[in-house]
């Protein structure tokens, strides 16, 4: 390729792309802003190790789904969109879902349901609406992979709160030392319930938006 | 019949779809505005769940799982076709809240557009498809007890989409800090909900 062609031509790392990828992670995170795939947030993240495996199918997920509808988004006929879309993400769950099962079968088994819910996030539906659809497959990718990013990073930051101060453990190992259980400290175990991940997320939005005053919802 | 009451009243109260299993939760946060609109928005999940759950079970029992299909004879007696349960039910599921929709608009035009967008959306609610794997993960013993469990998880996020929009309808006169306002509130207000909720938690039926 000569210099010429490439020289108006967008480089795969341009300050826009660099964008899409990361401004998903913060000023555009799809859990704390844009309230997008917040179910299996909240049901999966008691320990870091089911959390960790969960970021990673949904990273993969996305980003095959966002090239998959990108690159078809000339032939999807408007009106039966919808389904093309699922059928894509379901047989892309399908796939993961066999591979965790045959090489990762006990965190297949503690994340039960909720990858095939995968299916359902909204935040996979919601980037295939909102810009696979009317983007080339680059950015899309980028798109994907970086919004994945978003939501895995608030998974994994609730997933380690709740492990270390529910059972005083990350990744199955012990963290808090025994003299600090001598002394009297004790496991909280309101922080394995369902409904403190509800509290913690609460309380993240709550930093999360103190600290970015744009943010704050004024209605 | 003490049986299915029972089923019943688990799936609304000690597996609240919601508060126990965060399912349906971006709908939950989204619609519940107001009273009016979460109120049709429940009553149209109850309706779909009452629907997909039963006909879902069928097509576990009769095809998908292994040995299903043995109703066709002997030599299909070994075909487990359960690698495409996902595919299946999500077919189902779309299929279903068309079927609905359509319904609907023809039955009761001011319900239709009342519901406006909500109802194609109920296909991406995650309690939808999460009330099929549960079902099957549970192993009913037959289909009424699979209808039971469908109406009842649907009577559970009604509840709780009532409830919580009730809630944001009289905290809009608080004095909520800033940061806090909208979406944070509202989880923590969810979270004091499930506890509250969570005093179901062993009760054997």
């Amino acid at each position: 390729m000569s210099e010429k062609n490439t020289a108006p031509k967008e480089t795969l790392f341009s300050p826009k792309n660099r964008k899409l990828l990361t401004e998903p992670i913060g000023k555009e995170n799809p859990i704390t802003v844009q309230v997008l795939g917040i179910c299996s947030v909240l049901a999966i993240t008691v320990q870091l190790e089911a959390s960790l495996v969960m970021a990673i199918s949904v990273v993969a997920v996305m980003g095959s789904a966002n090239v998959i509808i990108s690159l078809l988004r000339h032939g999807i006929p408007p009106r039966i969109r919808i389904i093309v879309q699922l059928t894509v993400i379901a047989s892309l769950v399908v796939l993961v879902d066999q591979i965790l099962k045959a090489f990762l079968y006990d965190v297949s088994r503690q994340l039960s349901v909720f990858v095939g819910l995968i299916i359902t996030n909204c935040i996979i539906m919601g980037r295939l609406e909102a810009f696979a659809l009317s983007n080339k497959v680059w950015p899309s990718f980028l798109d994907g992979i970086g919004n994945a990013a978003g939501y895995g990073s608030i998974l994994l930051l609730l997933a380690a709160i709740r492990e270390l101060l529910g059972s005083g453990t990350l990744m199955g190992y012990q963290v808090i030392p025994n003299f600090i259980y001598q002394i009297g400290y004790e496991d909280n175990g309101l922080m394995i319930l369902p409904p403190m991940a509800l509290i913690t997320v609460g309380i993240i939005i709550w930093v999360h938006r103190h600290r970015d005053r744009s943010l704050v919802d004024v209605s | 019949m003490e049986d299915l009451f029972s089923i019943f009243v688990r799936a609304i109260f000690i597996d609240n779809m919601v508060f126990a299993y965060f399912l349906g939760m971006c709908s939950y946060l989204a619609v519940s505005r107001t009273v009016t609109t979460s109120v049709g928005l429940g009553a149209a999940v109850i309706f779909v769940l009452g629907f997909t759950v039963p006909v879902n079970y069928l097509l576990e029992n009769f095809i998908l799982s292994r040995g299903a299909l043995s109703w066709l004879g002997p030599q299909f007696a070994a075909v487990d076709l359960s690698f495409l349960t996902f595919i299946m039910f999500i077919a189902i599921i779309a299929a279903m809240v068309q079927l609905v929709e359509m319904l609907i608009e023809k039955l009761s035009p001011t319900l239709y557009s009342s519901l406006g967008i909500f109802l194609p959306l109920i296909a991406v609610n995650c309690a939808i498809l999460g009330g099929s794997l549960f079902m099957q993960e549970r192993n009913y013993a037959n289909i009424t007890e699979a209808i039971s469990f469908g109406l009842g998880s649907g009577a559970g996020f009604f509840l709780a989409i009532v409830g919580i929009a009730a809630i944001r309808e009289k905290i809009r006169y608080s004095n909520v800090p800033a940061p806090l306002r909208g979406l944070g509130i509202t989880y923590i207000i969810t979270g004091l909900m499930g506890i509250a909720f969570m005093s179901f938690m062993g009760i054997e039926l």
